[in-house]
Formats: C-alpha cells, sequence, structure tokens
C-alpha cells in the first residue's frame, strides 16, 4: 500500500498530460466544422468539442473508459449478442476477444516456459548445447516478430494447424527467450563451495540439479516469467495482426484501424495492457508466496 | 618426523605436489608433501595464506588433484574415499541453503545418499543434540546466529556416517568469544564421535589448543615446515592455554611460521 501514493500520483500526471493533448490534437478538426457551419467558436466550445468527438485523432481519456466499459459490462449483461441474452460471450465485446487472445498468450507461455526452462537445462549440462544454442536463442529475437509471424502462420496452414496452435507458436517463438536467458543465470546462481558442497556427497547431476540448481534459481525463474508472459501476449496480437484474423485484441486493433475507430483501437490497447498487468501481477503473488514458503522472501 | 602408528594412517601422503597452471606462471601450492594422519587424531594446518593448507585439504577430499606424488584416505585413492563418502566437509562459511530449515539442511546429504525417512529423522535430532542446536530444527539459517549456523553446518557434515572431518578454517568469520566457545564443542564433539579430524587455521591459540598434531606450513612453494606432536592431554580446559606446555608449543608453532617467512 506504500506504493499506492507514487503510483496514483504518476497516473494522474499522465491523465492530466493526456487531457492536454488532446485538445491541439483535435482542434482542427473542430475548427473545420465550425468554419464550414459559419461559426465562431469559443474555447470553451472548442474544448468540449475536441473532448467529445465520434472519431477523434486521439480520443480522450473518459472516451476511452467509456468505450472499455461498453464493450466489456454493457455489452454483456445488456447486448442482444451478449453473455445475458445467449449464454455465450457477444462477438462485439473485449471479453471475448480479450479471452481469445489470452488462450493463445496462455498455451504460448506454457509451450514457451517449459521450453525454455529444457534449454536452459541443456545449457548448463551440456557444452555443446551451451555453444550452440545461445547465440541461435538470440538470433531467433532479432528478426521482427511482424516478419516471421505470416510465415510462421501460412506455413502451419499448409500442414492443415489452424486457430489456436499458431499464435500459441508466436507467442512461444517470443517467450522462450527471457526464461532461457533468465534460468542459465538462475541454474548458475550456486557458487563454488555450494557445488564443492553436492561434491564431497558425491552427488549426481539429477541430485544437484533437484536439490541445489533449481531451487536457487526460483527468483530468477519468476523474474523472467513476468518478462515471459508480457512477450506472450504481445505475440498473441501480433499473430492476429497480419492473417485477417476476425477475433482476439489484435483483430480489434486492426479492424479499429481500417474504420478510423480511433476509440475502439485505444480501448483494445488498453484491454491488452490491463490483461499483461493483471498476468504479471499473478506471476508476483505466486512468486511471493513460493519464496515465502522456501524462506527466501526478501 | 614420521610417528609410528600401530594401526595403517587413515591419511597417507608422500612427496605430494599441485602445480596450478594460471596466466603468471605455474604456482607451485603443494611441494613435496609427505604426512601421516593416524585414526582419531585431531590434526591441524596452520600457516599464512598460500601455503597450501587448504589445497592439501581440499586433495584428501578429491576436490583438487595432485600433479604428482601419492596419498591415500582410508587405504583407498581420494577418488574412491569421495564415492565411499569417508568424509564430512565443513566449509569456511556455514552456506547452509537458505531454503531448507535447519533440519533440512541436515537432511541434504541423507537425502542423497538413499537414508530413509526414518532414519534420516532420528539423525537429525541426535546431531542437533550433538552440536547443542536441539530445539532449532524448524528454523531456517538466517533466524540463527552465525555461530550457530557453523554449528548447523557441521551438523551437517557429523550426520552420515564418515569418520573424517575436514574442516576448513570453520570459526574464521566468527568472533573470539563464540569461536573458545566453539573450540570447546569441538574438542567435545570429538572426544564423544572419535573421528579423525583434519583442521585448516590461521590461529596459533586456536591450533594448538585443538591438536593432537599440528603441521605448520609455509608458502611460495607450500610446503610443510614442521610437524610437532602436541603433549597435552586428550582433556583440554580452555585455561589449559595459560600453561607453560601450551605456551611451549605454540612458541615453537611462530618459530615454525617465522622460519618459513625468511625462506622469501
Amino acid at each position: 500500500m506504500r506504493n499506492l501514493v507514487p503510483v496514483l500520483a504518476v497516473s494522474a500526471a499522465l491523465i492530466a498530460i493526456w487531457y492536454a493533448a488532446v485538445i491541439p490534437m483535435n482542434q482542427q478538426w473542430a475548427q473545420d466544422q465550425a468554419r464550414r457551419a459559419g461559426q465562431d467558436l469559443s474555447f470553451i466550445a472548442l474544448v468540449t468539442d475536441t473532448m467529445s468527438q465520434q472519431r477523434p485523432r486521439l480520443p480522450a481519456p473518459h472516451q476511452v473508459a467509456a468505450e472499455l466499459w461498453n464493450s466489456t459490462v454493457v455489452e454483456e449483461l445488456t447486448g442482444r449478442r451478449g453473455i445475458v441474452n445467449t449464454g455465450s460471450l457477444s462477438n462485439r465485446s473485449l471479453v471475448y476477444h480479450g479471452w481469445v487472445t489470452l488462450s493463445a498468450t496462455l498455451l504460448g507461455f506454457a509451450i514457451g516456459s517449459v521450453l525454455g526452462i529444457s534449454l536452459a537445462i541443456g545449457i548448463v549440462h551440456n557444452r555443446a548445447m551451451d555453444a550452440s544454442i545461445m547465440p541461435w536463442a538470440i538470433a531467433s529475437q532479432t528478426i521482427p516478430i511482424l516478419a516471421i509471424a505470416p510465415m510462421i502462420i501460412v506455413v502451419l496452414n499448409a500442414v492443415g494447424i489452424t486457430g489456436l496452435v499458431p499464435k500459441a507458436i508466436i507467442s512461444t517463438y517470443l517467450s522462450f527467450f527471457p526464461v532461457v536467458v533468465g534460468m542459465v543465470k538462475g541454474l548458475r546462481a550456486p557458487d563454488h563451495m555450494q557445488l564443492d558442497l553436492m561434491k564431497t556427497y558425491y552427488a549426481s547431476g539429477p541430485q544437484v540439479l533437484l536439490k541445489l540448481r533449481l531451487p536457487s534459481s526460483m527468483p530468477y525463474l519468476f523474474t523472467s516469467l513476468k518478462v515471459a508472459i508480457a512477450a506472450a501476449l504481445v505475440g498473441a496480437i501480433v499473430a492476429e495482426l497480419p492473417t485477417g484474423a476476425v477475433a482476439g485484441l489484435g483483430a480489434r486493433l486492426l479492424s479499429g484501424s481500417y474504420y478510423g475507430q480511433t476509440v475502439q483501437i485505444w480501448s483494445a490497447l488498453f484491454a491488452a495492457a490491463i490483461l499483461a498487468a493483471s498476468m504479471v501481477a499473478l506471476i508476483s503473488i505466486l512468486q511471493r508466496v513460493t519464496l515465502k514458503r522456501m524462506g527466501m522472501a526478501a | 618426523m614420521m610417528k609410528d602408528s600401530s594401526a595403517a594412517p587413515v591419511i597417507s601422503a608422500r612427496d605430494l605436489s599441485l602445480t596450478f597452471q594460471t596466466g603468471d606462471g605455474p604456482v607451485h601450492a603443494l611441494k613435496d608433501v609427505t604426512l601421516d594422519i593416524a585414526k582419531g587424531e585431531f590434526v591441524s594446518f596452520i600457516g599464512p595464506s598460500g601455503c597450501g593448507k587448504t589445497t592439501f585439504l581440499r586433495v584428501i577430499a578429491d576436490l583438487e588433484h595432485p600433479t604428482s606424488g601419492s596419498i591415500t584416505v582410508n587405504g583407498m585413492s581420494p577418488d574412491a574415499a569421495r564415492r565411499a563418502r569417508a568424509y564430512g566437509y565443513v566449509f569456511q562459511a556455514a552456506d547452509l541453503y537458505p531454503w531448507r530449515t535447519i533440519a533440512g539442511n541436515i537432511k541434504l546429504p541423507l537425502e542423497i545418499m538413499g537414508y530413509s525417512a526414518t532414519e534420516q529423522n532420528s539423525r537429525v535430532e541426535k546431531v542437533l543434540e550433538l552440536v547443542e542446536l536441539s530445539g532449532f530444527a524448524r528454523k531456517f539459517p538466517w533466524q540463527l546466529s552465525g555461530g550457530m549456523q557453523q554449528r548447523a553446518s557441521i551438523a551437517r557434515a557429523l550426520a552420515f556416517d564418515a569418520d573424517i572431518l575436514l574442516m576448513d578454517e570453520p570459526f574464521g568469520a566468527l568472533d573470539e568469544i563464540v569461536r573458545d566457545r566453539l573450540n570447546e564443542q569441538l574438542l567435545e564433539l570429538w572426544a564423544r564421535t572419535e573421528k579423525t579430524i583434519g583442521f585448516v587455521t590461521h590461529s596459533i591459540p586456536e591450533a594448538v589448543y585443538l591438536s593432537t598434531k599440528i603441521v605448520v606450513m609455509s608458502p611460495r612453494p607450500g610446503r610443510i615446515t614442521d610437524i610437532i606432536d602436541s603433549p597435552l592431554p586428550r582433556i583440554r580446559p580452555l585455561d589449559i592455554r595459560d600453561s607453560p606446555e601450551f605456551i611451549a608449543i605454540a612458541h615453537r608453532v611462530r618459530d615454525g611460521l617465522r622460519a618459513g617467512h625468511l625462506d622469501d
């Protein structure tokens, strides 16, 4: 709770800057409209107009908030296609699109984490893997994901894999990397003395891994999982962009930009940010509980 | 220099040398070290940094490998002795796993060596009693003082049936009062368990107080300059350190250390 005040202060400052930016960004359109109607625009009228346009260049915070509320709670509770009236999520609601993206994110994150941890274990135990995997892992992250995402989807489509899995694979592609890097560091965290101690017990490789390396790596694991899940979400959204996906936050972003629906774009962006923040927060809670149970709470 | 012992020595080194190849050229950590340690002896290794005392202990433990010469531990090669779990090793830092309780830390070697759960529990209880830490089993290491942590790490080395205990400056980081108490406890423990102890230190009083045999070493190259068989009785109250015998041995150790330095 000690953190709440600074967080709120920064949020308030950002919202203030945002509101201040709305006026110059949208005033052109407001003044054009007024000139066409032959009216003189007072400053008050100008400000009111820039805050409430249908398709503003930069929507005002309250417009985005209202859109978020309407396209989630209101749509599902009262909408014709909402969950209350039909029993299934409305395809016009951000809850539905968020879930589509979230399911791909979670699958990709799960595969990416398992892959990342496995690769890290291999790298730490095998000199050949140590020398060969890391450069490739780094190289893989230098390729722009926007360039490779359509390729992956086209190729997988050709072999009959469609839907959730191709998106999850792109999430995996982005999320395994922080896990590899973090876990290699974590598994190598034990110092010489700790490793020597295991040696004096004549402990086997798997015993050293299980009883020393893995427990030592826990703080590193959670830190990299936080980065990985945010990356997985970006991967899932990017995967929805080039493929003409009809569902998901990426699809909402794309259709918003086709039709100049800036309010829709911004609310989809915020939905994604809220999703990412909640997932990172969830991992933080998991981290705190785990480290506390391990007696390593710091 | 070598004492005849009725039984075969527990540790026997012959012309042992170890040279590290470094960027600045070879470093002679050990040169022609010959030493026998009999069963039940308490042997201290004393000398300035770089004299090879820790290296010698690590060679016994098979953590370093000699470049030439021979060494046997319990009549085996150090490697075979390590496989047979012939020794417990206590490092400079207590180095308990922070994510394990004291009991959990003591169980670590037992788990690795495959003791049953009931056996583990009874052994934990026994060694905690031995180092006077009963009642701390469920505490985490950070809840204990430095001296208590080091006692827990000694308990960890005693938990399995190794009859050799190797200790590398275990009390180096502790203050003198705690150290005195731990030295007393260690002697009691040695008397009760009849283990053979190899003990590295750079404190002259500690070495003289604890040992039946003091090995004085000097650096560049690391070698033995004197081996002193202590005439002190096995039962030693702390105030034995004011006795003339004690002071005489301490004097000889100091002379040995000084002689090593004069060679520079």
